[in-house]
């Protein structure tokens, strides 16, 4: 479907070395190229999956069934993104080649269809396998294989098991940190009110619960009421919540099921301050669910009137036009892959994408698989987060922070600053200090070492 | 009787076979024959208790749930041995298919239908009910090792798919012998007409019983090696999509045959991958080519039912048949139900038959 623009890339082999160049100068912290960067050098098959002119990188996505929606989005956006940097020039000129399988969020075809990518297509990497269950399936595997398993698109700390899974690494925000983090802000500024929980009844509800009883004390919390994804029917749930006086409702939902809490909540009259976790809250998706399961039910809502005031945090800037990643990705956006709406999904998927290839650029020109892992060892610039990765040789979290938002007029307002914290009951949770980093010119990270 | 050494023997070419391509095939490969092993095992249960003796099951996908469930907590908690542990899974889904058949044996057509969809749908759902032994949406994790006498280069796959290949090649030779045997022939009079059996001295309801044990069983010895292909055991695994999905492979490789459900299962695993890899090649978009498998999986199914009405099984021998004369045909009328309506007191039974000869 899309333009291949294979001729290109040679010509725009020269520009990364110029890229190369400018990011020495540029760069905040101080940038010294390592030793196997060299230009120089011949570009080899280095690894399995990488040849002189490709790197094939794999992924398992929820393509169909019940979690598609939004999520089937992502790889796209990632893949729009490899095709930017593949079009201008390539890591070390090599183009990535991104062949993610759909497996419809079923455990037993994620087993497969990794075995697939792992065993017969070679790929080098699996790059952002999306879900818990689905990529607990296959984490003992790849790591048995030796396999980089990079970039988990699951907030599930169990990513972080250094010793045990040597090869995996998690990217977006830990459930428990995020949790911290909203109950820190809830128990701050709703004190004395009732606080009620909505949570998935697994580790992602589960996880983001602990996180919030870390912060909120369990003497303002009067209800919890969970709900299984399998299950629409939250109507009891929200009864229970109205009944017992709840007048801040913390959700850990999926966005359907934010969707339902808050129309459940019109029907009964009931209306909460809503304070809802990342993975819940992209307005977009949010606004468009609330539309079309109201027409379902036969009534007309205007999604965005809804979705303001919904109190939420973010750990990727908001999409907004003074932003400099909004503006890069727009741009890859409308001419890679038009169709996909640009939404948080979206924002997921390319940022996902840059820190792959900035992995991939500090790993060096011929990287071995080991060179992947330890390059992300040596820790990442933070590219679009708001905060710092945590990659270290002991950690293999992702980003360690977020900040507060609210929702008005379908985008996410930021309200105070970035605050980090860690997974731990007693670690503190800090305000930022340091800086965003701005989009490079170029869309295309440059090696870096830090 | 004497059925069974030529039984063997054929047991034994396919088993060599199998250990042929294991050995030629890339890792992948013996992957998919480990795949195609477990659901080979599952669909020659659920082929049994619809096909042999009439009554049909959307639940097959929850007794290798528990088969699962069973090899993965005793593999983390006792690490007993496998072939063991195998034993323990199967006599377990036993244990549960025996309370199901009892119920299952009351209940006809649609109500059976709906009784065993409910229990396909709910019985999964308890490992989210007790977490902290099941493990809740997260599942268990298997560690499942390749023995030391192999060294340390053999494929992992390929010792997965040995023992998968083993297990359904000798699940198959033990229901092709009931099948055969006095049991078998039973199944066959209770599908055809209840009252008749009854009249003949067969206690309908026990042969009913039976059949579910039996189905049940090869499910969870399914479910058992399914536990240990994937390495991991969660409730997303059992949804009512794997049920439907092993009676799919039954009627597409010919209700009632053994060697259908070998068919059948090679339909379901390799038909979804091999459509995957050819729009991939295509460059079809993602939202399209995603989607394509599961249209193909429909027009595999409509296909099959106008071609081969009693399955790819039935439609083999019927080719076979038109080469060597009307002998075979007889085969085809044993191995499947027949569709037209038997003559019989009981209207109800009759239509029944022929609800299931068709669905």
């Amino acid at each position: 479907m899309k333009k291949s623009q294979r001729l290109r890339w040679q010509a725009a082999a020269l520009m990364t070395a110029a890229a190369l160049g400018v990011a020495a100068c540029s760069s905040s912290s101080s940038s010294s190229a390592s030793s196997s960067t060299s230009s120089s050098a011949a570009l080899t098959a280095s690894a399995p999956g990488i040849t002189a002119t490709t790197i094939t990188i794999g992924s398992h996505q929820p393509l169909t069934g019940p979690a598609a929606p939004g999520y089937s989005e992502i790889a796209p956006a990632s893949n729009a993104y490899f095709q930017y940097v593949n079009a201008n020039g390539g890591v070390y000129g090599r183009k990535i080649i991104y062949k993610y399988l759909n497996d419809a969020y079923d455990p037993t075809t994620t087993a497969s269809v990794v075995r697939q990518l792992v065993l017969q297509d070679n790929v080098y990497a699996i790059f952002n396998g999306l879900g818990t269950p689905t990529h607990l399936a296959v984490v003992s595997f790849l790591n048995s294989e030796k396999v980089p398993d990079v970039f988990v698109a699951s907030g599930c700390d169990c990513w972080n098991q250094p010793t045990t899974y040597p090869q995996t690494f998690g990217w977006q925000l830990d459930y428990i940190s995020e949790g911290k983090i909203l109950g820190q802000y809830v128990a701050q500024h709703f004190k004395g009110k009732k606080i009620g929980f909505f949570y998935q009844d697994d580790e992602f509800g589960m996880d983001g619960v602990k996180g919030l009883l870390d912060e909120i004390p369990a003497s303002m919390v009067v209800s919890k009421q969970s709900y299984v994804p399998t299950n629409v029917n939250v109507a009891p749930a929200v009864a229970a919540l109205r009944a017992a006086g709840a007048q801040v409702v913390v959700s850990f939902s999926i966005p359907a099921f934010t969707a339902l809490l808050k129309l459940d909540s019109l029907k009964l009259g009931f209306s909460p301050t809503l304070v809802v976790s990342n993975v819940g809250s992209d307005p977009i998706t949010l606004s468009g669910l609330l539309e079309s399961f109201a027409k379902q039910g036969g009534a007309t809502v205007n999604g965005n009137a809804l979705t303001n005031g919904i109190i939420t945090d973010a750990y990727l800037p908001a999409l907004s036009t003074t932003d400099s990643w909004y503006n890069l990705f727009k741009k890859i956006h409308d001419q890679y892959d038009a169709k996909e709406p640009l939404d948080g999904n979206f924002f997921y998927g390319m940022s996902v994408a840059y820190t792959f290839v900035q992995a991939m650029l500090n790993a060096g020109r011929n990287p071995t698989r080991a060179d992947l892992v330890s390059a992300i060892q040596r820790g990442l610039p933070q590219g679009p987060m708001v905060a710092p990765f945590a990659y270290s040789s002991t950690n293999h979290l992702g980003v360690t922070g977020a900040y507060i938002g609210t929702i008005q007029n379908g985008v996410v307002v930021q309200q105070g600053s970035v605050l980090t914290t860690d997974t731990s009951a007693t670690g503190p949770i800090s305000t930022y200090t340091g800086s965003e980093e701005q989009a490079p010119a170029s869309g295309i990270p440059s090696a870096s070492s830090s | 009787m004497r059925t069974l050494p030529r039984r063997l023997g054929v047991a034994i070419i396919v088993g060599a076979i199998v250990a042929f391509l294991s050995l030629k095939l890339n890792p992948f490969r013996d992957y998919q024959i480990a795949e195609i092993a477990v659901e080979v095992t599952a669909v020659a249960g659920l082929t049994v208790l619809t096909g042999l003796s009439g009554q049909i099951s959307l639940g097959n996908g929850a007794f290798m749930a528990v088969g699962a469930y069973t090899t993965a907590l005793l593999l983390l908690h006792l690490n007993w041995p496998f072939y063991l542990v195998l034993v323990i899974a199967a006599a377990a889904t036993a244990v549960i298919g025996a309370v199901v058949g009892i119920a299952a044996a009351r209940l006809h057509g649609p109500y059976l239908a709906g009784a065993t969809l409910m229990l396909g749908v709910a019985l999964p759902a308890i490992a989210y009910v007790y977490p902290a032994t099941f493990g809740g949406d997260q599942g268990l994790n298997v560690v499942f090792t390749t023995p030391a006498f192999l060294g340390v280069n053999f494929p992992p796959t390929r010792w997965l798919a040995w023992v998968a290949a083993l297990v359904a090649l000798i699940t198959l030779v033990l229901l092709a012998n009931l099948d055969r045997s006095r049991i078998g022939r039973n199944w066959r009079a209770v599908r055809d007409d209840e009252v008749a059996a009854a009249l003949d001295g067969i206690n309908v309801a026990a042969a009913r019983i039976r059949a579910f044990v039996v189905s049940a069983t090869s499910a969870g010895l399914a479910g058992a090696l399914l536990a240990i292909v994937t390495g991991t055991v969660a409730p997303g695994a059992f949804t009512i999509t794997l049920s439907i999905a092993l009676l799919t492979a039954a009627v597409i490789g010919g209700l009632g045959s053994l060697p259908g459900a070998l068919w059948g299962s090679l339909v379901i695993v390799l038909v979804p991958t091999y459509v995957t890899d050819v729009s991939t090649s295509h460059g079809l978009s993602s939202t399209v080519g995603s989607n394509i498998p599961i249209a193909a999986y429909g027009v595999v199914l409509i296909l099959v039912m106008l071609l081969f009405p009693h399955g790819i099984q039935g439609g083999l021998l019927r080719l076979i048949s038109a080469f060597t004369g009307p002998n075979e045909k007889s085969r085809i009328r044993r191995s499947a139900p027949t569709p037209h309506v038997t003559p019989s007191a009981d209207q109800a039974t009759a239509s029944q038959h022929e609800k299931e000869g068709t669905s």
